[in-house]
């Protein structure tokens, strides 16, 4: 919605990490429209259920299209959109929950499809939205409304996650760096393939991460992000894995996998170029199984 | 001389059953007889109890016949649980090398497989059997053999020593039958045509219709009995701005239709009952973003696995109500093969016309069979799309009290799609008020499908026989024999399931009685009629297998008397 709109009645708390995810969406479309002179009605912003989800109804300026759907189907949804319309841009928006635990099972499929599309995922360790329940990416040991005795399965590393899946660009920021994240999301964007920016999105209710990622001196606390050297090589799998396997969060492009990638839609495209297929009318399918006698 | 040849292949999965049927059939087409076939097999790739069964004749039929005239085995497990479908009088044909018939008064026995092998043609032992059944019954041996040239005639270099191997494995059929010296009554030779007709498969006409109807994205997961049709769409979806998909599941494939019709195209899934139940969630979105898509549910033996390959019509009270919350999904569902056609293309419509979810309620005994229709007249396709906004209403997408202007994304009017509660320009609210305003335009929308057809015979009747789906067939031709014993029972049949056509509604709720043979225990569509206001009563069976015409005369007929 282009301006406040008086019916509608959602709030993000104060504090809250998708502010900056918002606005860095806002920078990184109008950027997007400008340098191709494109109009904002060529995006949709596919949300998923989630706080995360709401960003979809809280853009402002220029409006894309939106779809807000059902728990963790993003990926999906996205994938209707853009198998039948390459022309449009599409972005997704989700959660820790919505995309690592409800939707993980539609990650592989689409990054082995290299569907053109770029996912942020606004990870805050937490289910807010339900008020504080643990997430995949809740650290073990601690204690929520569903983990009593402190959480017992292992933090999930979803970046090892992601590559196992085959996604094949990688980039992680925080969504306090607001220039930076819009930055990674227009690049995201303008890669040809399936693309994740992760972004660590505090959730200052129920689960505040700010201080533990960019460290506090004063409380003896070590940053957990780091910005990624300029030595690592994002072209290199091995590098990418060495990377994210221990539990800091590195900010930066992860990984970019070498050599062309051509999305899913193009590879269909070729295919049938191919192998010379048309269109037979239903007239000439009928006419094929016309009985001769 | 008869009208009727009734042919049934029995052995096992993989033994070539099924396709001797169909054979058979498409033969018999091709010399100028009508003909329908069902199929019935178990869930493996091979082995298990498969049978196919043909009907061949001179006058139009409705239904694979209920009892046989020559019964095909190919072992001893598959006479012994056929031989009660044997009509008296009828002949066996059987597998020699498998099993013996000590009374061979009425069998005929064959060592078809070691004289395929002999013949240097092992594959050609279905085709002896078929030989064998043509000489007995009384159908043209020339027209076989003129079909056997005709289907393997392929451009390939080996074309004619299969032919040839073929036409030789034929006569050796005929040959046997001769020696056993048994036959049945000649078949009636073929009627002519003056119209067109084409051989088809219902899942070929449910396919075909939908591409008459303009379908564009087809996404869909292999799920039996419905993986035909997303292969048939695979093979001939296949223009430059088409899209067919095999999803990674159908909470994947429902997701996916969600965004396909949302993004402005014609979508359509092809599912069984455990895919249905999948999709809920999916269909509530569809419903509430107001988002047009078709899903084609064949319906299986339920729950959970249930019967994978076997026909049942236990599907419509999901199929109307698929998922959580208030909504009433449309629901057409074919009856006969010609129907299935048009069914697809009114389902098409009936989406874009009020913008939001259909389902059309095949079953594997439609979707499977395959029979002689006459073309459709593509002349008759009427092609209706949503009405696409022009930007007026700016991103007012839910503004009104029915369907509004859909915008599509590149286009004006952006607004956010939602499936939560949402306001007119999609975003999302609790306000009391706004939800009943929204819940009542998303049913007011439903009255502009109120233009489904009915048939209505013997309306004068005040108990009248309402079948819907496959059932169509064998309830029709038993009002048809009870109509000529001058029986006092009226016909009514429409597709259209929900909404059903008003008209139709208010007439049947003047009956007395509306018996309604279903194939499920609960009686899905008699209850949704007593919900309604009608006094229905459900004739039921749930083998798994159709009902035969003269079970359900006799059903009707008792019904009728007993009242």
């Amino acid at each position: 919605m282009s301006k406040r709109n008086p019916l509608y009645d959602f709030k993000w708390c104060p504090g809250c990490g998708d502010f900056g995810v918002k606005v860095a969406i806002e920078q990184a479309l109008a950027q997007r429209t400008a340098e191709r002179g494109d109009s904002i009605e060529k995006t949709v912003i596919v949300a998923g259920i989630g706080c995360s989800g709401n960003l979809v109804h809280l853009q402002e300026g220029p409006q894309p299209f939106g779809i807000h759907g059902i728990h963790g189907r993003t990926l999906p949804v996205a994938y209707g959109i853009k198998s039948g319309r390459p022309d449009l841009n599409v972005l997704v928006v989700s959660g820790d929950g919505d995309f690592l635990s409800i939707g993980a099972e539609h990650i592989g499929p689409q990054a082995r499809r290299n569907l053109d599309v770029t996912v942020v995922v606004m990870d805050n360790g937490i289910y807010g939205l339900t008020k504080g329940q643990a997430s995949p990416t809740t650290n073990v040991d601690v204690v929520t409304s569903t983990t009593r005795y402190g959480k017992l399965d292992e933090k999930m590393n979803p970046y090892l996650f992601f590559l196992g899946a085959g996604v094949g660009y990688l980039n992680s920021q925080m969504s306090s760096r607001v220039k930076d994240l819009a930055a990674a999301i227009k690049a995201a964007m303008d890669y040809p393939g399936f693309s994740i920016v992760h972004v660590q999105s505090p959730c200052t209710t129920y689960n505040d991460t700010y201080a533990l990622l960019k460290g506090d001196e004063k409380q003896g606390i070590e940053p957990l992000a780091f910005p990624i050297p300029d030595s690592h090589d994002p072209g290199d799998l091995i590098a990418a894995v060495n990377l994210v396997r221990t539990n800091r969060i590195p900010i930066g492009q992860i990984y970019r996998r070498e050599g062309e990638s051509v999305p899913g839609h193009e590879r269909l495209a070729r295919a049938k170029v191919n192998a010379g297929v048309g269109q037979a009318s239903v007239e000439e399918l009928l006419t094929g199984m016309l009985i001769t006698a | 001389m008869s009208k009727n040849l009734v042919v049934r292949f029995a052995g096992e999965g993989g033994q070539g059953v099924v396709g001797g049927a169909e054979l058979m059939a498409q033969a018999a087409a091709q010399g100028g007889y009508h003909v329908l076939t069902f199929s019935t097999f178990p869930s493996q790739i091979k082995g298990g109890p498969a049978w196919g069964q043909a009907r061949i004749s001179s006058e139009p039929i409705l239904t694979p016949g209920d009892y046989l005239d020559v019964l095909v085995c190919q072992n001893q497990y598959a006479y012994d649980t056929n031989l009660p479908d044997l009509r008296e009088g009828g002949l066996v044909v059987y597998n020699s090398e498998e099993f013996e018939i000590a009374d061979n008064s009425r069998a005929i026995g064959i060592a078809a497989d070691r004289m395929a092998r002999e013949a240097g043609n092992p594959l050609a032992s279905t085709i002896i059997m078929i030989g064998a059944v043509a000489q007995a019954a009384g159908v043209s041996v020339s027209a076989l053999e003129a079909f056997i040239e005709k289907r393997w005639t392929r451009g390939r270099a080996s074309d004619a020593a299969i032919i040839q191997g073929n036409i030789n494995a034929l006569r050796m059929g005929v040959e046997e039958a001769k020696k056993a010296g048994l036959a049945l009554e000649d078949l009636e030779a073929a009627p002519s045509h003056d119209i067109p007709r084409v051989m088809i498969r219902g899942f070929e006409a449910s396919a075909l219709g939908a591409m008459a109807g303009g379908v564009e994205s087809f996404i869909g997961y292999p799920i039996s009995p419905a993986t035909t049709m997303l292969v048939y769409m695979e093979q001939n979806l296949t223009g430059a701005d088409k899209f067919v998909g095999q999803a990674s599941s159908e909470i994947e494939a429902i997701a996916s239709l969600v965004g396909a019709g949302f993004s402005g195209r014609k979508v359509m899934t092809s599912t069984a009952g455990p895919g249905l139940s999948l999709m809920g969630e999916g269909l509530g979105l569809a419903w509430m973003a107001e988002i047009p898509l078709v899903i084609v549910d064949v319906q299986r033996g339920g729950p959970a696995t249930g019967l994978p390959t076997k026909t049942e019509q236990s599907d419509f009270i999901m199929a109307m109500n698929p998922g959580h919350g208030d909504m009433s999904v449309p629901v057409i569902a074919p009856g006969t093969t010609e129907e299935a056609f048009w069914a697809s293309i009114a389902a098409l419509n009936w989406a874009e016309r009020y913008q939001g979810p259909v389902i059309l309620l095949s079953e594997a005994a439609i979707a499977e069979r395959a029979q002689d229709i006459p073309m459709p007249d593509l002349s008759k396709v009427k092609v209706e799309s949503r009405t696409v906004s022009g930007g007026a209403m700016q991103n007012r997408r839910y503004a009104g009290d029915g369907v509004s202007p859909f915008p599509v994304p590149g286009g004006p009017g952006a607004y956010v799609a939602n499936g939560s509660e949402h306001d007119e320009q999609g975003d999302t609210t609790h306000l009391p008020d706004i939800h009943v305003t929204m819940t009542n335009r998303r049913f007011r929308k439903l009255e502009v499908l109120n233009d489904g057809t009915f048939e209505a015979e013997g309306t004068g009747a005040d108990i009248v026989v309402l079948p819907w789906g496959g059932s169509k067939g064998s309830a029709r031709a038993a009002w048809e024999q009870l109509q000529a014993e001058g029986v006092k029972v009226g016909w009514y049949y429409t597709m259209f399931l929900n909404p059903l056509p008003p008209t139709l509604l208010a007439e049947l709720k003047t009956k007395k009685k509306v018996l309604v043979p279903e194939l499920n225990y609960m009686g899905q569509l008699a209850g949704h009629l007593r919900s309604l206001g009608v006094n229905a009563e459900a004739i039921t069976q749930y083998t798994g297998l159709p009902f035969k015409v003269s079970d359900l005369k006799a059903e009707i007929s008792r019904r009728v008397q007993g009242q």
